[in-house]
């Protein structure tokens, strides 16, 4: 078991992305057939960048996230294809113990549903101080310490005295600053939250989003936020990659997005939000479902429920190019994967 | 998806109300497949797989031979001819033949005395599994749906039986009977089985009752004997089912070893059990009395172990 | 429908709940059970729904407002308080004259994975209220009517014989509505009815429900922690927390002027979907967790967590009732607020 404190090389070149995830893919065996969860998903996101990761269960979105921090399960799950590079060198092609050095120390990941990903026979300070033991070698006692002082970092009240509790002893609120915390223990480069707050209420939510925000600008961390929430994505992102049965649609700045949205499927949600001035009226809604991604339809994913699909989205694959403005010039950070995106950004 | 995405639903449903044109957008697209209901679904699982398959197979044979044993041989298994046959080993050639698998000490036919002897065996685990699967059946799903006091009595009883060990108890009650009939054993048996299905069955009807179905089917005003028959033992069976499966191969295990222990089927039952137990004083001279009913006896066994088993992963895959 | 909601006070309620308190028994001991509390779901609540509106109700996850549905549809009884439907408590009723109620308040669930029966069709699910209410269909009949109904949700009538694993999420959420709307009822109680639907179903299903409730005149009890999602459907709304009513109003009394502390805080602690002038907004993140109904604050429930709290909030109860001094005003803030401090605040007049 490693126990000195490890250093990557830092590949701080500039051009070089803290993290960079280039044409993954990924597939799972079903019973009906091959199933493409990630189909040519490529994102980068740079220290205190947070990029958020917008999609519908199915989407890809976790599977992606997954893949990066090493806990798919292989089989049924299997990479196919693709990079994923932290600082410029590629974790798929790494040996194991790299690359376990590099997942917990430098990338480190939160999780929907705080309950069932801490153990229920641990002490939370136990759960939070065995990061110190396992990955610096600390004592039992400076592990304690180490985390009471994670504890009151997170903001949990009285830490000292609730560092032998057990993870059913604090509310939901509370056990996902507790997931916070034991991210943040070894102080990471990238932060990948799943689904950080769709499971609380939204007062606890605005704290948790709160808290998040905070330790990310304080440690200038990179926060990849994976959610289904336009609310929240509007709130702390400041990029965003909408993705649609398995590949990226759109990508584009934040106000951008909800300013001029250059896909169909981004601009349809959108839309679909109640809207104030609207009250009383039908809302808009995206016809159909989100496909199986045992069949996805032919050509572009969403044709089926597109209000402009023709021909040629029914047949051709849309690649994903850059977005211009009607004069030509391109728009830094964005990018549809749309036949008809001009169509759809600029009227 | 073969059929085209259905979008007719939307436009006749737009003809009864009034909405602006697309608005109601049914989600179209036809869910894949023909209807299947879990059990179909559980059904076309099971019927390719090997595990399934054979014991299945071995199983309706056994059933075979238990309604048409003189289908099989045309001897008659209580008759001996002690001149002829003392003791006579197996021609193993002989396929059919009385002789196929020896004589024992009796000068009777092993191969006539296997056959009739399935009949104990099979029918002594299918009723025994049956009458548990009743009592234990209700039982459970009364203490699990009503709770509170029934609950307690109920399940205070269980609790008592099952403290009781399932052997000792079986020749306890057998003993002080001296004609012991298939009847009699089933009874016996189901007495003291009863426990562990109506455990299983609490649980699941505990669960289900919570089920937001139940309580919908509650809303509308559905009574009791609705909730119970259509809801909640629908969705409870596929546990207790298991459970039940998997215990009628112990069954047929009790049966033998009792039989064997002399306090079983008495005469003149013909069980696996009994002729084992004869076969053991000849065991160095004529291992044949032994061997072809305890062939038989761990094949049956076996094949319901099996069945359970493969059931039992087809009707709960999480289980696996 | 807004206009409805506008001439709500000089109409009969169809449904009308007064002081209606739900207290779970905490217990000890196996044989001679010994209560030792009580868990306060919902505590002492009052409200009125009229013909044709959408009453929203929205709070926070332990705020009783489950309960709430639970007791309306019958299915918990009330510890006390009364539940009028046309003038006649129903909440003590029993057997027949309680079948006959239930006819006309139907339910729709939150979960639509675990409010289908998994073992019926489709056709057996929808055709249920039938068969526990022969006189609505005859037999005969009975085939054709599930089909037409499942044609009023928009669903393909050929799916009759399908099963309800078979259908994806929002599909199965428009069974659970067609079950809902089979014995015709006046008032349709619906339970976070979109909250486990994806995002791009979810718009589907509120206009379906929006159709129908011009097209049967039903009335909405609509329970759901998406705030926006109410404001759009509701033509009132509740504010719940801890059991207790903190605030009740039309959609823009409540949204435009809210004058309860809670509201103000659930309100601006709402992700706006728009991400101009975020860091300029102001947000009200209230500190700890919402304490539990077992052992809630005295006085005012809300105090632990409020920045106005005073000493007499500890001690004294605030009643839900106009505040004085909006009483003569005549403007938005003149409506039912549970606070003794109550005062405007524009929390989303960022948007």
């Amino acid at each position: 078991m490693s126990i000195e404190p490890v250093e990557i090389t830092p590949a701080d070149a500039p051009g070089v992305p803290l993290l960079e995830v280039r044409d993954l893919h990924v597939e799972f065996h079903t019973r009906e057939g091959a199933a493409h969860a990630v189909n040519g998903v490529s994102y980068t996101v740079d220290a205190g960048e947070t990029l958020a990761v917008l999609g519908e269960s199915g989407s890809g979105k976790s599977v992606t996230a997954q893949t990066i921090m090493g806990i798919l399960d292989m089989p049924p799950g299997r990479i196919t294809g693709g990079e994923i590079l932290f600082r410029g060198q590629d974790m798929l092609k790494m040996s194991e113990a790299q690359r376990r050095k590099i997942r917990g120390n430098q990338i480190a990941m939160i999780f929907q549903d705080a309950l069932s990903s801490l153990n229920p026979v641990l002490s939370v300070g136990f759960q939070l101080g065995e990061m110190f033991r396992v990955h610096r070698g600390a004592s039992r006692k400076e592990a304690k310490a180490k985390a009471i002082e994670l504890m009151d970092r997170v903001r949990i009240p009285a830490a000292k005295e609730r560092v032998n509790d057990y993870p059913h002893q604090f509310s939901g609120g509370m056990r996902q600053r507790i997931m916070i915390a034991m991210a943040l223990a070894l102080e990471p480069d990238v932060i990948i939250a799943d689904e950080p707050t769709t499971a609380l209420d939204v007062t606890v939510q605005a704290q948790v989003m709160d808290l998040l925000a905070e330790l990310q600008r304080e440690h200038n961390m990179g926060l990849i936020l994976i959610t289904h929430d336009l609310g929240v994505v509007a709130d702390v992102a400041d990029k965003i990659a909408v993705m649609y049965a398995g590949r990226i649609v759109e990508n584009a700045p934040v106000h951008e997005l909800y300013k001029r949205p250059a896909h169909p499927y981004a601009k349809g949600l959108l839309e679909s939000i109640p809207r104030l001035d609207l009250k009383g009226q039908e809302l808009y809604a995206i016809s159909g479902l989100p496909p199986s991604l045992t069949a996805v339809p032919s050509g572009c994913a969403f044709n089926p429920r597109c209000p402009l699909a023709t021909d040629q989205c029914r047949t051709e694959v849309p690649p994903l190019v850059q977005v211009t403005e009607q004069d030509g010039t391109p728009i830094t950070g964005r990018s549809s994967a749309c036949h008809l995106w001009k169509e759809t950004i600029h009227g | 998806m073969p059929e085209a995405p259905d979008t007719t639903a939307t436009t006749k449903a737009g003809d009864v109300s009034k909405t602006p044109e697309g608005v109601l957008v049914a989600e179209a697209g036809p869910p894949p497949g023909k209807a299947s209901s879990l059990w179909s679904d559980a059904w076309r699982d099971l019927r390719r797989k090997p595990k399934f398959v054979i014991p299945a197979i071995i199983i309706l044979f056994l059933l075979f031979v238990a309604a048409f044993p003189s289908v099989f041989t045309s001897e008659t298994p209580r008759l001996g001819d002690l001149t002829q046959h003392y003791l006579q080993k197996p021609e193993l050639t002989h396929f059919f033949q009385p002789d196929w698998f020896g004589y024992d000490q009796q000068g009777r036919s092993i191969y006539a005395r296997v056959v009739y002897g399935t009949r104990a065996s099979v029918i002594i685990g299918i009723s025994v599994t049956a009458l548990v699967l009743v009592t234990g059946g209700i039982i459970g799903m009364l203490a699990g749906y009503f709770g509170g006091w029934i609950d307690a009595v109920l399940s205070r009883i269980t609790d008592t039986f099952m403290g009781i060990p399932f052997m000792l108890g079986a020749m306890v009650v057998l003993v002080s009977f001296n004609a012991r009939t298939e009847w009699v054993v089933i009874l016996a048996l189901a007495f003291l089985g009863w426990t562990t299905v109506a455990r299983v069955m609490r649980g699941s009807v505990i669960t289900i009752k919570q089920a937001d179905y139940v309580q919908a089917a509650r809303s509308l005003g559905a009574g009791t004997g609705r909730i119970l028959l259509r809801h909640i033992l629908p969705n409870a069976a596929a546990p207790v089912i298991v459970v039940a499966m998997v215990a009628l191969g112990g069954y047929i295990t009790a049966e033998a070893t009792l039989s064997y222990l002399g306090i079983g089927l008495s005469d003149p039952a013909i069980s696996w059990g009994g002729d084992i137990n004869s076969a053991r004083d000849q065991i160095r001279v004529a291992e044949h009395i032994l061997i072809f009913p305890s062939i038989a006896l761990s094949v049956t066994i076996l094949s319901f172990l099996m069945l359970g088993d493969a059931v039992r992963d087809a009707l709960d895959p999480k289980l696996r | 429908m807004a206009d409805l909601g506008k001439s709500a006070g000089d109409r009969e309620p169809i449904l009308e709940v007064r002081n209606l308190v739900k207290h779970f028994p905490l217990t000890q001991g196996i044989l001679f059970k010994k209560q030792i509390g009580a868990v306060k779901a919902v505590d002492d609540i009052s409200f009125s729904l009229y013909r044709g509106e959408t009453l929203g109700i929205v709070g926070e996850s332990g705020c009783g407002k489950s309960t709430v549905a639970k007791l309306l549809m019958n299915l918990e009884t009330p510890t006390s308080g009364e539940i009028f439907y046309k003038g006649e408590d129903i909440s003590k009723l029993s057997g027949r004259a309680l079948k006959a109620v239930r006819r006309n308040i139907q339910m729709v669930f939150q979960d639509p994975y675990t409010s289908l029966n998994p073992r019926m069709t489709v056709g057996d699910i929808i055709g249920e209220p039938f068969e526990i209410h022969p006189d609505v269909a005859p037999k005969g009949d009975r085939r054709r009517k599930v089909q037409e109904l499942l044609e009023v949700v928009g669903l393909n009538p050929e799916y009759i014989n399908r099963y309800a694993h078979q259908f994806s999420g929002g599909q199965r959420q428009r069974i659970g509505i067609a079950r809902g709307l089979a014995l015709n009822p006046e008032i349709i109680v619906c339970d976070e009815p979109v909250s486990a639907l994806d995002v791009s179903v979810q718009a589907q299903v509120i206009n379906l429900m929006d159709k129908l409730q011009k097209e049967f005149e039903l009335s909405y009890l609509f329970i759901a922690h998406d705030l926006s999602i109410v404001r759009h459907i509701s033509d009132r709304v509740g504010v719940m927390y801890l059991g207790k009513m903190a605030e009740i109003g039309s959609d823009t009394e409540i949204y435009d002027h809210p004058t309860h502390p809670y509201t103000q805080a659930l309100l601006s602690a709402v992700p706006q979907a728009d991400p101009e002038g975020r860091e300029s907004r102001e947000r009200i993140i209230l500190t700890g967790d919402v304490p539990s109904p077992a052992n809630p604050p005295s006085g005012c429930r809300f105090r632990t967590r409020c920045w106005k709290a005073q000493d007499r909030c500890a001690e004294e109860v605030p009643l839900l009732a106009v505040p004085e001094r909006f009483r003569d005003s005549g403007g938005g803030a003149a409506h039912d607020s549970a606070c003794h401090f109550a005062e405007e605040k524009d929390v989303v007049g960022a948007s």
